[in-house]
């Protein structure tokens, strides 16, 4: 231990350059200004190695899939040879025992200055059996490992809210990671997080050594403090009301606006529209697809995918709160009606007696 | 104030005597007018943005913005709805006693017989005449006005929440705490739609029963919020 990342770099054999250059893309990543570049160089030469621990619970890896995927190879090469990643089931050579210890000493040897990373979310019925490892719950090596964790990121819409797991009827009782523990905890929601949003905000978290600003949900603002809606390019079709109405239509063609194929644009915070996947090749509604809200709450929930409104519950999957709406009025005028034809029937004499009074007047 | 209408026809009845009551202020006849264009509005945009129509056709987006007119017609609509609600709820304390917010709860022992009276003889029907009319409120309406407040208030909240992801000014701001704690916009959208149709079911049975009123008893219920009075038969039992 000890290393600062400049002197980790160096006996690497990255040159002074390389050094620069990886700062320079750092802050860039960060969404730092150009002139902040001196700050991070500063940082890096002085700042030891920070020790990061990546755990893993209830989940499916596509967020570790997506991270290395990221569009900087320079940022993420050197990220992940920066970062002593102690611990974290998919990549690290250690298994067993020894993987065991690693984790151990990684959390006392740097009390208080170790970051952690959770992808997936934590079961909490039945005393938490539904997920574990080396023989704990994944409720106590939370715990464990957070207690003297620098910070807490989690990972994905699992650990931010629960995702496929939590969804109805959640038999294991996951959980995310914000509602565990104590401390604040940032999220980075999103089946999985954009590469790039995950790698801005670890290198934030390094460069500047705080957290990054955060919005009333615990995400980054910088990437979810807009709609994908907002900033989507078929955005000009939404707001002319040309819409596409069948996957196969001539709209579809045009590329029009999916709003009625069920597109969740207008209900989703995250960066797709801005910064893409695959090193910014595309989005889902680039590629012809509406957005499915795969970084908000709940959102296997509020399905059906290809409607604008979810399903109306217990009724089926084909009734919308229109189907059910339009069916109340209808029933509501034919009361309505009924009643109009009950009261000339029942109350003839006081309809009478209105109009003899009529007749007096004239 | 009292005009007493002589009998045309000697032979029938005796005649009846009429007050003419100034029950709606201007302030509660404005608020109930603009109360319904801005609710109509609210309806037709907000099925419309559910559920949007193509209208026009158009070689490309630039030339349209269609869509976005609805939306704006939505949201103009509302805030002129909610500054009203607002308005009227204020004078419900400094209005006269019809407009009174006391009306709306059913406090008394008289407001709940009075329910229970305009349950079996207009609603269902069991009793033929009903011999006490209010002159303002019936019971029965102004506790379900109270209700309808109740939706005013879940759909101005759930409006404003989803208002406040397309705004940074102060008013939308202070709703967009109610996201996560409904469960994320697409929930809020959801239940902001179904309220919708509790609006069209309460104007159907609202507008129906003040034509049946109207017709029944024969006091100028509909007229009366146009022109705010009402007339009161003497022989009644003066409330
Ligand atoms: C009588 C009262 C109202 C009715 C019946 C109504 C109805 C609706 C309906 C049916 C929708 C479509 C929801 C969907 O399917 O996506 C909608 C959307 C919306 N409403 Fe209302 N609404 C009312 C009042 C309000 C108020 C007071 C506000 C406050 C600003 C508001 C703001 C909105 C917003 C922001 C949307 C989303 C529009 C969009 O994304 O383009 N509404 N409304
Ligand atoms: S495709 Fe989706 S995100 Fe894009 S404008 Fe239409 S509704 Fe909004």
């Amino acid at each position: 231990m000890g290393l600062t990342i400049w002197q980790s770099m160096q006996q690497k054999g990255y040159s002074r350059r390389d050094f620069i250059q990886f700062c320079t893309a750092a802050a860039t990543v960060a969404g730092l200004e150009h002139s902040a570049v001196g700050q991070v160089v500063n940082a890096f030469e002085k700042k030891e190695k920070p020790a990061v621990i990546w755990m893993h619970f209830q989940e499916c890896t596509c967020c570790s899939e997506s991270f290395i995927r990221a569009s900087h190879p320079v940022v993420l090469d050197v990220l992940l040879d920066v970062l002593s990643l102690n611990y974290t089931e998919t990549l690290m050579a250690a298994s067993g025992a020894q993987a065991e210890k690693s984790l151990q000493d990684t959390i006392k040897n740097n009390k208080g200055k170790y970051i952690v990373l959770v992808e997936g979310a934590v079961p909490t019925k039945d005393d938490g059996v539904y997920c574990m490892i080396g023989g704990k719950t994944a409720e106590s090596i939370l715990q464990e490992v957070s207690k003297d964790a620098a910070a807490i990121i989690a990972w994905g819409s699992c650990a931010s809210n629960g995702c496929i797991q939590a969804a109805k009827p959640n038999p294991t009782g996951a959980t995310p990671i914000h509602k565990l523990v104590d401390k604040p905890v940032i999220n980075v929601p999103g089946c999985p997080p954009i590469a790039d949003v995950m790698m801005a905000v670890v290198t934030h978290i390094l460069a500047l050594g705080q957290m990054p600003q955060l919005d009333n949900q615990g995400r980054p603002k910088e990437f979810y403090g807009r709609r994908v809606h907002d900033t989507c390019y078929r955005r000009a079709y939404y707001d002319a009301g040309l819409f596409v109405e069948a996957w196969d239509d001539e709209n579809a063609r045009k590329g029009y606006c999916l709003y009625k194929m069920g597109c969740r644009g207008p209900v989703t915070y995250n960066a797709c529209s801005v910064v893409k996947w695959n090193e910014g090749t595309s989005y889902p509604i680039q590629s012809g697809h509406g957005c499915i809200g795969c970084s908000e709450e709940g959102f296997w929930d509020n399905g059906p995918f290809y409607r604008h409104l979810p399903k109306f519950p217990g009724f089926g999957i084909e009734s919308t709160a229109d189907t059910i709406g339009t069916l109340v009025g209808i029933a509501t005028v034919a009361g309505v009606a009924a009643h109009a034809v009950v009261t000339n029937v029942r109350k003839k004499s006081v309809i009478a007696d209105v109009h003899t009074e009529d007749m007096k007047e004239s | 104030m009292s005009t007493t209408l002589q009998p045309a026809r000697p032979t029938m009845k005796k005649p009846v005597d009429y007050y003419r009551i100034y029950v709606w202020e201007l302030p509660v006849r404005l608020y109930h007018g603009i109360n319904a264009v801005a609710m109509i509005l609210l309806c037709v945009t907000g099925y419309l943005i559910g559920e949007p129509h193509r209208v026009f056709y158009a070689a490309e987006a630039y030339q349209l913005y269609w869509f976005g007119i609805v939306r704006f017609i939505h949201f103009v609509s509302a805030f002129i709805w909610t500054f009203n609600f607002a308005f009227r709820i204020y004078w419900g304390f400094v209005g006269n006693r019809y407009a009174s917010w006391r009306n709306y709860f059913p406090i008394t022992k008289q407001q709940r017989h009075d329910i229970w009276n305009v349950l079996t003889t207009d609603v269902l029907q069991f009793r033929v005449k009903n011999d006490e009319i209010d002159i303002g409120h019936n019971s029965l309406a102004a506790f379900t006005y109270f209700i309808t407040f109740l939706f005013f208030l879940a759909q101005v909240v759930t409006g404003f929440a989803l208002y406040s992801s397309m705004s940074t000014s102060a008013l939308p701001s202070m709703f967009n705490w109610i996201v996560p704690i409904m469960g994320g916009e697409a929930v809020v959208r959801f239940w902001h739609h179904l309220f919708m149709w509790f609006f069209v079911v309460f104007m159907i049975v609202h507008i129906y029963l003040a034509f049946y009123h109207d017709y029944i008893e024969g006091r100028g219920t509909i007229s009366s919020i146009v022109g705010g009075w009402k007339f009161h038969r003497e022989d009644d039992d003066n409330k």
